[in-house]
């Protein structure tokens, strides 16, 4: 872990274990995100990287029987703490999902809908800000003259754009992305590659992804994860050329996964 | 001397050919009361039907103040049903993962969608109409409400279960609260198939007979009055029906025409509604 | 400050330089917003749980108001009510033997045409039917469910009826009536109405709900278990009813007690047909009365207490049967459904 202790850390998991009703999916994880930094998760599937991503926003507590023990500190506060306010952490650390999930509104309202939940401004504001938030996602020339059209209209690649957008609109400190571009075409996920590149330099990203060679490709520090438990983690030039652990470089040559 | 083969080829063949026969069974029933409900309806169905109100017995008229009268009482119904039943579907379908007030709401309400509506009838005389000590289109509209909200309820719980889970955990993931979750996303996503379960429980009270027989009971004249007894089609149509007289029977085969009509085609809007939901997601 | 970057429009940057370093997040409106949010999230919950206790409530008070309105009957007759055929609202004296004999007859005639027809459709659809053809005959036997009930009993009463007394019953009379044992069933003057019409029509009405279930719980059951028993060479017929039938027999016996469940209440077709005399009968041909149509016939015009709440008391009667018959219903139908969620 000392590699990144030349960065702040923004997550901090400490002890963190994670139970799916008697199934015990995160076995003592201990790691410090890094501020500012891609930070890539990789495994196998069922390796519990998702759910390791899903602790991090409480995305779990929406469902009964599931539950993490442990700490995790956001700027050093615990988000596991009973009372902590979940909408808050939830608008401080945003997520995209592996499928595109537009809502059932117009392109504006969907950049909108998030905005409106936490701030009050008026029409032209508002406007100035999706705006933003669509050039940011790299999608604002797509859609400029059809933002009353419906979300579902866009193709899946815009879709997932459109989902990016949303979550940078409301501009939160750490961005979750969960496999944000396994549905996607080969073009889809270079923008979107490109996207997570510029995003870095305001927002503290944590990626999952099946993909490894994306790993390597936008990430700073990458984290390889095995049945629940995190198995290496390190800058990802040195988790790619010199893995520590023999299970990593396995997984990583596709000897195994 | 039939070999084993044979006998179990004569079994398949002849109970394919019963199944057969049940499904054509069926079919003609079907095209058999629809057939009737046309010829003996279309020549009743006039202009008078729609203008002048029921006639008193051996002379001609209408069925405008029945007509009215299911609107009012099928309006309120639903105006006072729908909501009820909505945000009961809501809970069952949002907040119902943990406790047993879910569970076993959704098995009282199942029971409810096939229960007795006569004896919906009763429980309104014995709470409503006794109690103000007269028959009323209110007590009508009550009782349809009640036969509304079971319908409701189910199509919003299950549509709602058809929302993907994902979309509300975009939502949340934004910082929603819940009820924003619900009210600007779920709903949303689910609004056709909702729409649907209205228009299936309006089919549904559209003719219903039995739940106004002793709530709204009847009125010969033309009467907007919500407070007194009402007349409606269904038991306009029962009690024309079952009287003695030739044009009355003539008048309740128009109405019933006009009944059938107005339930299928909104069963069909349903249908249609709900096909424009399930492709949607 | 490295929040030049964002190159957020300039009424956003003001915004933003108000608090350096940090997101809109940290600010005290947003503290107030989110607490807000919390009260609103417990009204909201709060009144979905509301809703959802009214759907109880209705339970409650339908069960509730009916034994209250019977209470006057349930005082003077006991279970005696219950045995008793006599119907005499002169002397104030009642019993529902009558009405409740007629319910259980009809209904049972209504399964046993009603069943095997709806077997067969649910047979036809998931087996049989080309692909092209489910969806319009599935549309067209779910209308069957959606003609309003007093349709079938003009149909009965005009159509069905005086067809039936002309044709049929006086063969019936003819073949059946001088049988041992079954003989009794089927004697007396070809009517048209009566119970055995009444049951005639109760089964077509409840096809549609038997068929549609049982279709349902047919397409459960798992492709590759009947591939496996068309790989032994087995016949369509032999994996319905050696594969298919066994596999959702909790299912099919959920889908029938459903459809008692709506004969047993049915009301305005029955009261057309069933020509409404409070008389016991062996002859099916005769007429009778169900509770239901009882209640339909009689209620507005009691006068008297006792008369009024004997009705109720009739009322209280029938939603006990058919709320332990649609339960159990239900029950069976959750069990496969259990069941299956093992399976898969």
């Amino acid at each position: 872990m000392s590699q990144s202790m030349d960065h702040n850390a923004k997550i901090s998991l400490r002890n963190l274990n994670f139970y799916y009703g008697k199934s015990h999916a995160l076995k003592n994880i201990n790691l410090d995100i890094p501020d500012r930094q891609v930070t890539a998760f990789i495994g196998p599937s069922g390796c519990g990287k998702s759910t390791l991503l899903r602790t991090m926003n409480r995305m779990y507590d929406l469902y009964p029987g599931q539950r993490a023990e442990g700490e995790i500190l956001l700027d050093g506060q615990n988000i596991l703490e009973k009372g902590a306010d979940l909408n808050k952490l939830r608008a401080r650390v945003g997520m995209v999902f592996q499928k595109p999930t537009p809502f059932p509104m117009s392109i504006y309202d969907n950049i909108a809908f998030g905005i409106k939940l936490y701030e009050s401004m008026g029409r032209s504001d508002m406007d100035e800000r999706v705006e933003w938030a669509l050039k940011k996602a790299a999608l604002w020339n797509e859609v400029k003259d059809i933002l009353n059209r419906s979300g579902n209209s866009l193709s899946g690649g815009q879709q997932q754009r459109l989902c990016i957008a949303r979550g940078i609109a409301v501009k939160p400190e750490v961005l979750l992305l969960d496999e944000p571009a396994s549905a996607l075409d080969p073009i889809s996920t270079a923008r979107i590659e490109e996207l997570i590149h510029e995003l870095k330099t305001d927002y503290t990203i944590a990626i999952v992804t099946h993909n490894m060679q994306q790993a390597a490709r936008v990430s700073d520090f990458t984290a390889y994860m095995y049945l629940g438990e995190m198995i290496e983690f390190g800058k990802t030039d040195l988790v790619f050329t010199n893995p520590k652990q023999k299970a990593t470089e396995d997984y990583i040559t596709g000897k195994f996964g | 001397m039939f070999s084993l083969y044979a006998r179990r080829q004569f079994a398949n063949k002849f109970n394919l050919i019963a199944s057969l026969a049940t499904m054509l069974i069926g079919l003609s029933a079907l095209a058999w009361i629809l057939w009737t409900l046309l010829t003996y309806g279309l020549g009743g169905v006039s202009l008078e039907m729609f203008t002048k109100s029921t006639p008193p017995p051996g002379s001609t008229g209408g069925l405008l103040n029945a007509i009215v009268g299911s609107l009012i009482m099928t309006v309120i119904a639903t105006l006072v049903g729908t909501p009820i039943g909505i945000l009961a579907g809501t809970y069952l379908a949002e907040f119902g993962q943990r406790g047993w007030l879910a569970p076993t709401t959704r098995f009282i309400n199942d029971i409810l969608l096939s229960a007795p509506s006569i004896v919906i009838g009763l429980f309104v005389y014995e709470v409503y109409v006794v109690s103000t000590g007269h028959f009323s289109g209110w007590a009508g509209a009550f009782a349809l409400s009640l036969i509304v909200i079971p319908v409701v309820v189910r199509t919003t719980e299950n549509m709602l279960k058809l929302v993907p889970n994902s979309l509300r955990e975009a939502a949340a993931a934004l910082g929603a609260p819940h009820w924003k979750v619900v009210t600007m996303v779920t709903w949303r996503a689910s609004k056709a198939g909702i729409l649907t379960g209205i228009l299936l429980a309006i089919a549904r009270i559209s003719g219903e007979t039995a739940p106004l027989l002793f709530t709204a009971l009847n009125n010969q004249f033309w009467s907007t009055d919500i407070n007194a007894p009402m007349a409606n089609l269904p038991v306009v149509i029962f009690q024309m029906a079952m009287s003695p007289y030739d044009d009355w029977h003539k008048l309740a085969w128009a109405g019933a025409l006009l009944i059938t009509t107005a339930v299928l085609g909104l069963s069909v809007a349903a249908r249609i509604l709900f096909r424009q939901q399930s492709s949607s997601h | 400050m490295k929040y030049d970057f964002l190159k957020v429009p300039t009424s956003l940057g003001n915004h933003d330089n108000n608090r350096p370093g940090t997101n809109h997040m940290s600010n005290s409106l947003s503290t107030h917003r989110t607490r807000r949010f919390r009260w609103q999230d417990r009204i909201f919950r709060g009144a979905t749980r509301v809703f959802a206790f009214i759907v109880l409530a209705l339970l409650v008070g339908i069960l509730a108001s009916l034994i209250i309105g019977s209470m006057p009957a349930i005082h003077k007759f006991g279970f005696g009510f219950l045995i008793d055929d006599s119907w005499n609202p002169v002397t104030e004296k009642f019993g529902a033997l009558v009405p409740i004999y007629g319910t259980l007859v009809t209904s049972i005639i209504a399964l046993l045409i009603g069943v095997p027809l709806s077997f067969g459709i649910a047979v036809f659809l998931t087996e049989l039917s080309p692909k092209w053809l489910k969806r319009p005959l599935g549309i067209a036997i779910e209308l069957l469910a959606g003609i309003p009930s007093i349709i079938y009993g003009m149909w009965g009463l005009f159509v069905f009826a005086p067809l039936f007394a002309e044709h049929v019953q006086p063969w019936l009379i003819d073949k059946l009536g001088p049988l041992p044992v079954l003989g009794p069933l089927f004697q007396g003057a070809p009517m048209g109405i009566g119970m055995l019409t009444a049951g005639l029509i109760l089964a077509l009405m409840v096809v549609p709900f038997i068929a549609s279930v049982m279709r349902d719980v047919f397409e459960i059951v798992p492709p590759l278990l009947k591939e496996s028993a068309y790989g032994l060479g087995a016949t369509t017929w032999e994996v319905v009813w050696n594969i298919v039938l066994p596999y959702t027999k909790i299912g099919v016996v959920g889908s029938i007690m459903l459809g008692l469940g709506r004969a047993l209440g049915e009301t305005m077709a029955i009261t057309f047909v069933i020509g409404n005399a409070h008389q016991l009968s062996t002859s099916l041909m005769m007429p009778g009365n169900t509770i239901s149509s009882a209640l339909a016939n009689e209620f507005t015009e009691a006068d008297g207490k006792l008369y009024t709440s004997a009705l109720i008391e009739l009322g209280l009667i029938l939603f006990f049967i058919t709320f332990v018959v649609l339960a159990l219903s239900k029950l069976l139908l959750l069990q496969l459904g259990k069941h299956e969620g093992k399976k898969s």
